[in-house]
């Protein structure tokens, strides 16, 4: 089970702020496009990744337990 | 213990003051500060107000990290920043930057690296609210892509 924690536009997208995937043997490319599919949730090719609050690339895996966060381009300050 | 903390997403107002007494030391003979406001116009556009969210736990981590990439681009150096989320109105003051050290360049320059490295890596989002409608900043059009899903490492001003 991987937790999914979604921000901004793609909060509004999904209609809520996080999300439960029950498999983690994926990369999270392969989670993007299953949340793609599953939830409508667009641009994601645009969106930073963290794993447990690090920053990562689409070809990490992910392990059992993992909180991802779908990071859309940021614009604090 | 809040107030001690020098990295600090919250949801209250800023004191300006307060962020700089956390820097201030006996080595320094210079503290810089930079305030982020909520501005009115943009290329003639009538912003309402603005509402800024974060992932707080991460927010506050990565702007320790670029605190770490300051203090290795200018040694002797003391930062401090806070940055508000929540609903903001014209003029309020959306984040604050203090820089300490013992000359004043440093100060200044560090300064101006951190704003440019929160716009970049922190994850803090703000959506203005228009006279007609919203808008999630940072994402409209895709302007800013992320070909390999994690931004660039630090240290753009070389």
């Amino acid at each position: 089970m991987v937790k999914v924690l979604l921000f901004a536009r793609l909060q509004e997208e999904a209609g809520t702020d996080s999300l439960t995937v029950p498999q983690s043997d994926m990369s999270v490319a392969e989670l993007k496009q299953w949340l793609e599919k599953e939830y409508g949730l667009t641009s994601l090719s645009n969106t930073m990744t963290a794993i447990n609050e690090n920053y990562t690339d689409d070809s990490a895996l992910l392990s059992e337990g993992d909180t991802v966060a779908l990071i859309p381009p940021v614009s604090g300050g | 213990m809040t107030e001690k903390k020098r990295f600090l997403i919250t949801e209250e107002p800023i004191s300006t003051e307060d962020v700089i007494q956390k820097v201030i030391r006996r080595e320094c003979g210079a503290v810089t500060t930079f305030m982020g406001t909520v501005r009115e116009f943009t290329q003639g556009k009538q912003t309402i107000r603005l509402e800024y969210h974060a992932y707080k736990s991460m927010a506050e981590k990565m702007l320790a990290e670029i605190d770490k990439e300051v203090s290795n681009k200018w040694p002797g150096v003391t930062t401090a920043i806070t940055h508000r989320v929540g609903t903001l109105e014209i003029t309020e003051t959306a984040v604050v930057i203090a820089v300490s050290s013992p000359h004043r360049k440093a100060a200044y320059e560090a300064n101006e690296y951190i704003i440019e490295r929160i716009k970049q890596i922190v994850p803090i989002w703000k959506k203005e609210y228009w006279e007609d409608g919203t808008t999630w900043v940072g994402d409209q059009l895709e302007k800013v892509p992320y070909p390999e899903g994690a931004p660039q490492k630090g240290a753009h001003h070389g």
